[in-house]
């Protein structure tokens, strides 16, 4: 893995729901980009008192459009960093350090899949399952949000998924009730040997979850709090059981955010669990 | 009263300008290092600068053994700076005299290894280990972490366990390896604090680390971090550091010091070396900007090269005057 530092320029910022949807032009990231990498932004220009770079999951990347190589997110405007985002206009510097992190593993068999994004969380699946279809992969997609403006991509599902499951908390949308509520059924029913997924934390853990009692591997991608997303400041860590059975702090920027469902110690994020390596005894 | 610019004369190329450092005889290329626990062990940082140009790497600080470190969240960002509550997770000495000392050593880095104990013999053991590696440039003792031995008080808050960590490590270390120990800026008067090391025969001083902080989350209305109070950094905090550096220097004109905090400019460096520091390591803000500690090589060279001044040496210390 090798991350590039560019100063990026802002093509658009489009409203998308209660979403916005972010194209950065910035040398030397697409290139290199697989689903599941994430960008971190700095954020406020370059005497921010905002020093933390911003985590954000890559959408998609293009090579060939006449901005050069551009970088597509989508954030939610929530915090002080996201606020001053939602500002962002054509031309305005932003600072693009990317491709970072572990992206999703593929399978090497032509297996049936299970792609569930939660909220902004579905962003990265769209080219997943471009890549999972390349290689002779179904690709069923689940989006699920708590309203409407929440959901993200309806119509890139339409376009890339085998078959496509909406839900929304509020019914307005599809099935009423959560992911997890339709998940089973589906991984059942395609045979998926695999389940990905993006979005909140407990969504993941549920998803991990399901997907174990079907039989299913499970591929997650986390959102832990980040302050470098480079791998040098461990703010990042949580609780990842190795192949060695052994409980180990493992950070998220880097050797994640995609980890293998049954191997992150859900019950245990935001602790230290007895048991782990270096752990207090 | 007459400018800096004045006195050195016109401005001249930034090719003219030497930067380069002696350490207590170890000759650095530049006077920026990395700070500790902000560079992990220099490899990462290697995709964004190599990191052999940089004056010196500075490695987390290394424990004996593996460590996990506090409960997560370990940071809240804060106006112009950041708290961390990291609790020195790490790999141990084993792991990193495997692994990652050989790395910077082979990638032709300069290696400052960071040391950090719960005890002194702990400090006494790493020494030794660290001492006898091939290819080390300096040893920082970080005794800015607390003594399980005496009630858990910051071994740098109190003269004497400063004392005595640096007095029982010291005979440990090869002669040719400069010591440094790291202050806490959290004490009523860091030149004792500097004095007292300095006489149990540290070779210099790194100041400072973080100074202890606390935040609040606005929807929990609990502290933001799980160890609830973590260490303050960042530009938020230079001024402090050039302080301490200034106290130090005026207090013990021959000590070498090596500044840190805040830094986020060149001329943010430079004012730690006019306060007398003769080195200086960035930390914080490489999270906001991984190629900072090679930018602010550069843009030190600029404001020396617009000033007129040809070296380090013509400009440290020129606070004091
Ligand atoms: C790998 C990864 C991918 C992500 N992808 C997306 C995405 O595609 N779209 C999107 O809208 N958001 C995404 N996020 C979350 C996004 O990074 C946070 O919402 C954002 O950092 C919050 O910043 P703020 O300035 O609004 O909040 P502030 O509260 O001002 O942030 C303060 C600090 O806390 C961190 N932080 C706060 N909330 C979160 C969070 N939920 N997750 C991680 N760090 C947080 C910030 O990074 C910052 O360092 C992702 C996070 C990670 C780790
Ligand atoms: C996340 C983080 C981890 C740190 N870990 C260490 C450490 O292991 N040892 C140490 O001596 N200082 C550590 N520090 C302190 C820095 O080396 C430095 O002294 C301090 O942050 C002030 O400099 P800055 O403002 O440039 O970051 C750490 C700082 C941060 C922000
Ligand atoms: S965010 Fe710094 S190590 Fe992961």
């Amino acid at each position: 893995m090798s991350a590039t530092q560019a100063p990026g320029t802002v093509v658009s910022r489009t409203p998308v729901g209660d979403y916005h949807h972010l194209v950065i032009a910035a040398e030397g990231i697409a290139t290199h980009t697989r689903p599941g990498h994430f960008v971190a932004l700095a954020i406020g220009g370059v005497d921010s008192g905002m020093l933390l770079r911003r985590a954000f999951s890559i959408y998609r990347t293009s090579t060939t459009g006449r901005h050069g190589e551009t970088v597509e997110i989508v954030f939610a405007a929530h915090g002080k960093g996201t606020r001053w985002m939602a500002d962002l206009a054509p031309g305005d510097p932003i600072d693009v350090v990317g491709p970072v992190g572990r992206p999703f593993a593929l399978p090497k068999e032509p297996v049936s899949c299970v792609l569930v994004g939660g909220g902004y969380g579905s962003a990265p699946m769209f080219s997943l399952a471009t890549a999972l279809r390349d290689r002779g992969c179904a690709a069923h997609l689940v989006l699920g949000a708590a309203t409407t403006p929440r959901l993200f991509g309806l119509l890139d599902a339409n376009k890339v998924g085998s078959s496509v499951h909406v839900t929304t908390e509020d019914g307005s949308t599809g099935t009423r009730g959560r992911v997890t509520d339709v998940l089973g059924d589906l991984v059942d029913t395609t045979d998926a040997a695999v389940v990905y997924a993006c979005g909140p934390m407990g969504m993941l853990r549920a998803v991990a979850d399901v997907a174990e009692d079907n039989g299913a591997w499970s591929q997650c991608a986390v959102e832990e709090s980040m302050a470098c997303g480079i791998g040098v400041c461990m703010t990042c860590v949580l609780p990842v059981e190795g192949e060695d059975g052994i409980v180990r702090m493992v950070r998220s920027c880097v050797d994640g955010p995609v980890f293998r469902g049954d191997r992150v110690r859900w019950d245990a994020v935001g602790t230290i669990p007895p048991g782990t390596l270096g752990g207090p005894r | 009263m007459s400018t800096a610019a004045a006195d050195f004369g016109g401005p001249i190329s930034p090719a003219e300008v030497d930067l380069s450092v002696d350490l207590c005889g170890v000759t650095l290329p530049n006077p920026v290092m990395t700070a500790s626990g902000c560079a992990a062990a220099g490899r990462e940082l290697d995709q964004f600068f190599d990191v052999a140009e940089l004056g010196a790497i500075v490695t987390k600080s290394i424990m004996l053994n593996p460590r996990s470190g506090r409960p997560t969240p370990r940071m809240a960002e804060t106006p112009s700076g950041m708290l961390n509550s990291i609790g020195l997770q790490g790999p141990g000495i084993d792991a990193f005299l495997a692994r990652d000392l050989p790395w910077l050593v082979q990638r032709g880095a300069r290696a400052v290894v960071s040391i950090a104990g719960d005890k002194p013999a702990d400090y006494v053991e790493l020494a030794r280990r660290v001492g006898q590696a091939p290819g080390v440039a300096a040893i920082e003792v970080n005794i800015s972490c607390p003594n399980v031995e005496n009630r858990g008080l910051v071994f740098a808050c109190d003269p004497e366990s400063s004392y005595r960590v640096i007095e029982e490590c010291r005979p440990h270390i090869p002669d040719g390896i400069p010591v440094f120990a790291k202050l806490t800026p959290d004490v009523t008067d860091i030149a004792a604090i500097a004095g007292a090391v300095s006489d149990a025969g540290a070779d210099g001083v790194t100041v400072i680390n973080t100074l202890l902080g606390l935040a609040m989350d606005p929807d929990t209305l609990r502290p933001r971090l799980g160890g609830v109070t973590g260490g303050l950094s960042g530009p938020a905090v230079r001024p402090v550091a050039v302080r301490a550096v200034w106290q130090i220097r005026k207090a013990m004109p021959d000590l070498p010091i090596l500044g840190v905090g805040g830094i986020r400019t060149g001329f943010d460096a430079l004012e730690f070396i006019l306060a007398g520091a003769d080195a200086v390591q960035v930390g914080t803000v490489i999270f906001n900007d991984p190629g900072a500690p090679m930018r602010v090589v550069r843009e030190l060279c600029d404001e020396l090269a617009v000033r007129g001044i040809r070296s380090l040496d013509a400009v440290r210390n020129a606070a004091h005057g």
